[in-house]
């Protein structure tokens, strides 16, 4: 299948309905292995720091679902892009089934940076460019939730929730360049693509691990979220009833 | 692509190059608030205010870290490694990461002498972590 012929078939949620069951469940097995091994990995075995002793372990949750939470945000851009252009059902579907688990994911990242910082800072919150940014970015993810209630016609608010979300991915960069531009009292990345982590391997695989399962949990999530959308919204399609009508969802 | 779209486009592309640019606008003229805290070369220099609630940074001093009598006062000098240090004097809890060479931050006042009067102590993380038995190889475990 090309790229083009690939495009065409998104624009059709029966398509995608009747591909993505296995697919959903291939994604939820992947990230259950992979979760319990690296949370396993990370919290039983890798060494304490030598300065924050185990406390650091927080670590292999706070930055994937950190991580997890910046990426959904640019889905729901991309998608926003394809929504307003193309006018694509499924685009519309995304941007609403991604809003819950971006919102969970960015308040777990805030929550467990709040408790890592009070033993290493000594304050559960500080107010530097890298933490504010990431509280804006549950805002969004709050305004966008609400946005698409407030709205009664779908395709208006499904315009509406596209337009935030664009707009919304300028805070992308600044959470993430906001410990280079300014001072801020939060670190440095611990991941980056151009150089080595600054750990040993036995600290950074299993955060490797649980940042590969999250991104599975978030896929199967996404998948499993997507259908649901996609049942309801074309439920009075002659497909969605003659499913329903044969018992195999 | 049909024209419908490829306005539709402009108008997006346009929206978010929009968005962005008025969003940096605001950060580079905020950029000085922006920043957390005062660094040491600025708050030598005069560039920081006086007897106003502020926040400083800087690694405390190798062998600077003093307590003054029975209580719980200490005195200790921030310095950025580059020629800058101040004086800071607190009287209180030490975070537990604090040591000397660790990154810290105060919250307080800065004197007309110079001296940093601080109510608050935290302790900055850099991104390096290590097991402690390798922090012993490298010799830059003291302290615990």
């Amino acid at each position: 299948m090309t790229l083009k012929e690939l495009w065409h078939r998104l624009g059709s949620p029966r398509w995608f309905y009747q591909i993505s069951g296995r697919l959903r469940l291939v994604l939820g097995l992947t990230a259950l292995v992979l979760l319990v091994t690296g949370t396993v990995w990370g919290i039983a075995f890798a060494p304490p720091d030598y300065q924050q002793g185990n406390s650091f372990r927080i670590i292999y949750v706070h930055v994937p679902s950190a991580l997890v939470a910046q990426s959904a945000y640019l889905l729901m851009g991309a998608a926003g892009v394809v929504l307003l252009v193309w006018r694509m059902k499924l685009a519309d579907m995304v941007l609403a089934a991604t809003v819950p688990f971006g919102m969970s994911m960015t308040a777990l990242a805030l929550f467990t940076g709040a408790a890592w910082g009070k033993p290493t800072w000594g304050a559960w919150w500080v107010w530097d460019a890298r933490t504010t940014s990431m509280l804006v970015l549950l805002f969004l993810y709050m305004a966008l939730y609400a946005l698409r209630q407030a709205i009664p016609r779908p395709e208006t608010a499904g315009r509406a929730c596209a337009v935030l979300a664009v707009v919304g991915v300028i805070n992308i960069p600044i959470i993430k360049y906001s410990v280079d531009w300014w001072l801020t009292l939060h670190q440095p990345a611990t991941f980056r693509l151009t150089a080595a982590p600054a750990m040993p391997p036995e600290m950074w695989l299993p955060l490797l691990v649980n940042a590969l399962g999250v991104y599975c949990f978030f896929g199967a999530n996404l998948v499993g979220r997507l259908r649901l959308e996609i049942l309801e919204r074309e439920r009075g399609t002659a497909w969605v009833r003659e499913r329903l009508a044969g018992g195999q969802l | 692509m049909n024209p419908v779209r490829r306005n539709r486009l402009i108008a997006v592309v346009f929206l978010a190059v929009g968005a962005a640019v008025t969003v940096g606008l605001v950060l580079v003229a905020l950029n000085e608030n922006i920043n957390l805290f005062y660094p040491p070369d600025q708050i030598v220099s005069g560039a920081a205010p006086v007897d106003t609630r502020i926040r400083a940074g800087g690694m405390v001093e190798d062998g600077s870290v003093r307590r003054i009598g029975e209580g719980l006062t200490v005195e200790f000098v921030l310095t950025d490694h580059a020629g800058s240090a101040f004086p800071v004097q607190y009287t209180g809890i030490l975070p537990d990461l604090f040591r000397e060479g660790q990154g810290i931050l105060v919250l307080g006042q800065l004197g007309g002498d110079g001296t940093f009067v601080a109510q608050e102590v935290l302790a900055k993380h850099d991104e390096n972590y290590m097991p402690p038995e390798l922090a012993e190889l490298k010799g830059a475990g003291a302290g615990r």
